[in-house]
């Protein structure tokens, strides 16, 4: 496998949906290109973080008008 | 629907409002980040998420759970966003700005994603990326200075953690669409994040600070 086809790997590969008949060719490739492989950490890291990044703003709490949009509308 | 969420819409249906201000604490902060990437107005984003909840309460007795609530519910917040966002000038005067960038496409291969080769990063273990409030902040200035699209399929898929479908249906969006600009965007974090660790790595023993101070003085934030 080359780079151009690992590289359109790697997004499927973050979520482990690699086809099966290309994970073998896709490791191979990561072991062979430090390029390729130093990349494909850095973007599982970033995605891997991304899912941790803090809320921002203060919490969200039930507005008096939605909980009574929401008392009429189950009356 | 998974069988957990089958007792909890029932309930919301029935009127239960705790229920309903649970649902409302749980989504609305990822609501509010998300009305937020269809315009620049902060009013107008929490206006979005507003009519998007009143949208919920008024459709809740027709839901049948086809789709997760929460697919659901970003569903009905595209629909009324593209609606009243439209009319937001602004927002087609942002898209316009960033059209020159070079993007990555399929088949391409580097193009796009890195100029230089990429050299591994000084830590070895990712969880003290994780662990820095301050790594994550330049993560977070880094989402809100993505195109608009981009930065919703990545909030919707790597923040809000929805699966690939999901993300299709609510943006409306074929799969091929979807995977080209979620690529397009990591491939924009991880660069900013690449920026940030090696900035460290270089002016070593520098305080963590500045480094932050120079990603608000740039006003990405």
């Amino acid at each position: 496998m080359n780079c151009y086809e690992a590289i359109d790997l790697m997004g499927d590969a973050i979520e482990s949906r690699v086809p099966s008949d290309s994970r073998a060719g896709f490791q191979e490739h990561l072991d062979e290109c430090p390029a390729c492989c130093t990349y494909f950490e850095q973007l599982r890291t970033t995605v891997s973080a991304l899912a941790r990044l803090p809320r921002r703003g203060d919490p969200v709490v039930l507005t008096q008008n939605l909980r009574d949009a929401y008392r009429r509308r189950s009356r | 629907m998974s069988d957990i969420e089958a007792p909890f819409l029932a309930k919301l249906k029935d009127g239960d409002e705790a229920a309903f201000a649970g649902l409302v604490t749980d989504l609305g902060p990822g609501l509010l980040d998300f009305a937020r990437t269809f315009t620049s107005s902060p009013a107008l984003a929490e206006d979005i998420v507003q009519e998007t909840w009143l949208a919920v309460i008024r459709g809740l007795h027709g839901f049948e759970g086809r789709a997760s609530l929460k697919t659901w519910i970003f569903s009905i917040l595209v629909r009324r966003a593209r609606t009243i966002a439209a009319r937001d000038a602004r927002l087609h005067a942002r898209a316009a700005a960033r059209a020159s960038e070079v993007e990555w496409e399929p088949g391409q291969g580097r193009r796009g994603l890195w100029e230089e080769t990429p050299v591994p990063w000084s830590v070895v273990d990712p969880e003290a990326i994780y662990q820095s409030q301050e790594a994550l902040q330049v993560l977070q200035a880094a989402v809100d200075g993505l195109p608009e699209m981009q930065r919703q399929v990545v909030l919707l898929r790597d923040v809000e953690g929805l699966s690939a479908g999901d993300v299709c249906n609510i943006l409306v969006l074929s799969e091929t669409n979807v995977r080209v600009i979620l690529h397009r965007g990591r491939a924009k974090l991880r660069q900013a994040l690449d920026r940030y660790m090696r900035d460290g790595a270089t002016s070593e023993g520098a305080a963590p600070s500045e480094s932050v101070g120079r990603v608000a003085a740039r006003g990405i934030r």
